[in-house]
């Protein structure tokens, strides 16, 4: 294996986190935009709020990771894809622009309207973000970027089966991680209907995404044909087998309430359908255009990554598995004062507060 | 692309300063135990999430136009200096996760972890300034690899870190953000001073963070005035646009004001041998001027002008309010009474703003017509697509109703505080949804 490939690696895992825990994310978006009116909506969107409230930032970032570690490896094919595909990418960087800041500014309107409209912004970029995002892998899957300074199809590269296909599963994937996710988040607070209301939607988005994906197989066959073949080999097969299992299971624990255990077969099932995809794409970086390793930068790029990579392991992984932990312990947010908290200092002093 | 870096360079100043000033504000609280100290860092931090927020989505589309709209740059070189960018995504992860931590953290988590998980986002702050900034540095003063027959090689992308420019510009830069970060805080207080409200919450706010900015703004003088003289022998056509000098050789008179109109200066004072005075620290001291650069490596020299004196002149009165501020408590440990220093402090924010967006330009304007300096023409990088144009456009609209909604959220937020009124859920009534259903 090529220093290289260890780099593609890792910008896979990248991309892998950042579907997982950015699609919970944006899927929270999804929910928080379906579950109705002022009324009906409010305790979904409170604990939709108060799930995501605490990680979404930490969740994002692994976008950058990802595009930072592509175009400090294979700095022309990032070009590429960034020229060729600017229309979606554009539509999908005001996306988390507005699905952010209407997430932050919600927090602190003071009416009900305000609330909706920041909300809508909020939900709705939620929605189409993944949709263009799935779109753009789409437009590199099926061979439609290539190499140079804005050389492909503008609109052909994104509006296209695959990318269809792509933008559709991302969606479908996001609604159903965040179904996932919500079911035990609802539980830890106690709500049972809550956690039914989840329940539900789960199944029907993982149903529906596991449709669309067999669906997929057609679409790929008559648009992607490369990939098609990658996916269909042996390496290809067992990565899609794995996505099926981990579907299948994540929907029986889910009908069966097991919370906790869907989460991981729910990842599962993500993860192993984009390392299906990578593993049938390789070792084309830009499927049927630029390989990995003809277009990698020079080994001391190479090296400087890897040294990136360890500093990040050494120093976000474990702080951000404290942040998770937090969350789950219900150490972060709104509840009973803790006695050793900042805040019950205040009281201490401050009887009124 | 420039829209969006003036934007973010104001919320990425703030990510720097304001946690720091929170962490001063908190630190003094848990030692004298004075609950106003900790009301101002919870007040802080609840501004601060809101202004994380808009920057960590802002910087994020960023990285998606390094791409979209520098090809010319990022093709050939995204791997020289790919590094500090990766290691700025470290920093940024961890300022994201603690940020969470500590803004969720005042009810439920160790008042200890609460308090130290300040320190990474601070930390964060400092190490992730570094790493953008010697980019940026890297465009100026491009090392770390060698260019044989048109192609780049022999990269070492620790020596592009690394490189001549990074040290000056990172701490001229990391002052800037708690100038920025300090006044801009001090100046909501000085507005509340001057409209009567006196108590101890607004004393103590505005001299936390006044105190901050008052630090750094006479080691900001030091450190501008050596990344000043650092371009007399790197980047001669820079300098001699921002000190707007026509001839050069020794004695050269410092040109405060003026323009070039039809190649000939206008409405100038000048002062004789100053420049060369302040460049050299010599009357004798050789300086480049404009007419030792080609006409096609001209950069638009008026604008670099006005923006360098816009920055000199703002630090100036800065300094001297830090000053006044400065003596007046070393003498009587006491705030002034003048009203018009609580007025000049009041604006004191929107000045360090504007002067560190003219820094800014400066910086980048008179590096034209170079996007790398010596290298890469600015032309020659941007994108061939069609139609970018109009994403820019788009791209202005969008980040001025995000300035627009984040200036009237933060005078909500602020409103709140004072009517003490509690978070809503979304959507409903203000009721403390978790609350209840915790104990269901």
């Amino acid at each position: 294996m090529m220093l290289a490939d260890v780099i593609a690696v890792i910008i896979w895992l990248g991309i892998s986190t950042y579907a997982v825990f950015g699609g919970a994310d944006f899927g929270a978006g999804i929910w928080d935009l379906l579950s109705g009116g002022p009324d009906k909506g409010r305790r979904p969107r409170a604990l939709i709020e108060k799930a995501i409230g605490p990680v979404w930032e930490a969740n994002h970032v692994w976008l950058i990771f990802v595009l930072v570690y592509l175009w400090t490896a294979f700095p022309e094919p990032f070009v590429s894809i960034a020229t060729t595909l600017w229309i979606p990418l554009t539509l999908a960087g005001l996306g988390i622009i507005f699905r952010g800041s209407g997430f932050a500014f919600r927090k602190w309107a003071d009416t009900v309207a305000r609330q909706r409209r920041y909300g809508a912004l909020f939900a709705g970029a939620s929605a189409l973000t993944p949709l263009f995002l799935g779109a753009v892998a789409g437009g590199v899957a099926s061979g439609r970027v290539p190499l140079g300074n804005a050389t492909g199809d503008p609109m052909a590269s994104w509006i296209n089966p695959t990318s269809i296909l792509g933008g559709t599963l991302a969606v479908l994937a996001c609604a159903y991680l965040a179904a996932v996710l919500l079911t035990r988040e609802a539980m830890l607070d106690g709500d049972y209907l809550l956690s039914e209301y989840f329940r539900i939607r789960g199944l029907a988005a993982g149903g529906a995404a596991g449709a669309v994906a067999l669906i997929g197989i057609a679409v790929l066959a008559a648009d992607a044909p490369s990939l098609y073949d990658g996916l269909t080999s042996l390496r290809g097969l067992l990565l899609v087998a794995g996505s099926v299992v981990g579907g299948t299971l994540s929907l029986l624990l889910l009908l069966r309430r097991r919370y906790v255990a869907a989460r991981p077969a729910a990842a599962l099932a993500t993860v192993a359908i984009l390392w299906g995809w990578g593993a049938g794409q390789y070792p084309w970086l830009l499927e049927d255009v630029a390989k990995i390793d003809d277009f990698a930068a020079s080994s001391p790029v190479l090296w400087s990554l890897i040294v990136a990579s360890g500093a990040a392991a050494v120093l976000v992984v474990p702080s951000l598995i404290w942040l998770y932990r937090l969350t789950q312990i219900r150490s972060l947010g709104d509840g009973e004062v803790r006695a050793d908290s900042t805040e019950a200092r205040f009281r201490k002093t401050q009887p009124n507060e | 692309m420039a829209v969006s870096l003036g934007f973010h360079i104001i919320l990425a100043a703030l990510g720097i300063g304001f946690p720091l000033i929170t962490l001063i504000a908190h630190w003094r609280g848990l030692r004298t135990g004075d609950t106003h100290y900790l009301e101002l860092a919870k007040r802080w931090s609840k501004t601060m999430a809101v202004l994380f927020a808009v920057g960590a989505v802002s910087g994020t589309t960023l990285s998606f136009e390094m791409g979209m709209l520098w090809p010319g740059l990022m093709g050939p070189y995204g791997d020289v200096i790919g590094l500090p960018f990766t290691l700025e995504g470290v920093s940024f992860f961890l300022e994201a996760i603690f940020i969470g931590i500590y803004l969720y953290g005042w009810k439920r988590l160790s008042a200890r972890a609460h308090f130290f998980s300040l320190f990474p986002i601070v930390a964060a702050g400092i190490a992730g300034s570094f790493f953008i900034l010697s980019v940026n540095s890297w465009m100026n003063s491009p090392a770390g690899f060698e260019i044989v027959d048109g192609v780049v090689t022999d990269i070492n992308p620790w020596a592009a870190m690394f490189n001549p420019a990074t040290g000056v510009q990172y701490l001229h830069m990391l002052l800037a953000a708690y100038m920025v970060s300090g006044f801009l805080v001090a100046g909501v207080y000085a507005w509340g001073w001057l409209k009567g409200r006196r108590d101890r919450h607004h004393r103590l706010g505005f001299i936390i963070a006044f105190s901050v900015a008052a630090i750094a703004s006479p080691l900001q003088i030091v450190v501008g005035d050596m990344a000043a003289r650092r371009l007399i022998e790197a980047q001669p056509a820079k300098f001699a646009a921002m000190e707007l000098i026509t001839e050069g050789g020794s004695n050269v008179p410092l040109t405060v004001g003026g323009l070039i109109v039809d190649d000939e200066l206008v409405g100038a004072i000048e002062i004789p041998g100053l420049a060369s005075l302040l460049g050299t620290r010599s009357f004798e001291g050789e300086l480049p001027g404009l007419d030792g650069i080609p006409p096609d490596e001209m950069p638009p020299v008026n604008i670099v002008h006005i923006s360098f004196q816009v920055m000199v002149a703002l630090g100036t009165g800065l300094l001297i309010l830090s000053g006044w501020f400065g003596v007046r408590w070393w003498r009587k440990r006491t705030l002034p009474e003048s009203k018009w220093f609580w007025r000049a402090a009041s604006v004191a924010g929107i000045g360090a703003t504007i002067a560190m967006e003219a820094g800014w330009i400066t910086t980048e304007v008179g590096r034209q017509p170079w996007v790398v300096w010596g290298l890469v023409r600015t032309e020659d990088a941007v994108t061939a697509a069609n139609g970018v144009i109009w994403s820019l456009l788009a791209i202005i609209l969008i980040y001025l109703s995000l300035a627009i909604a984040s200036v009237i959220t933060l005078r909500r937020i602020s409103a709140g505080f004072r009517e003490g009124a509690e978070v809503a859920t979304p959507y409903g009534p203000p009721s403390d949804e978790s609350k209840t259903s915790r104990e269901t």
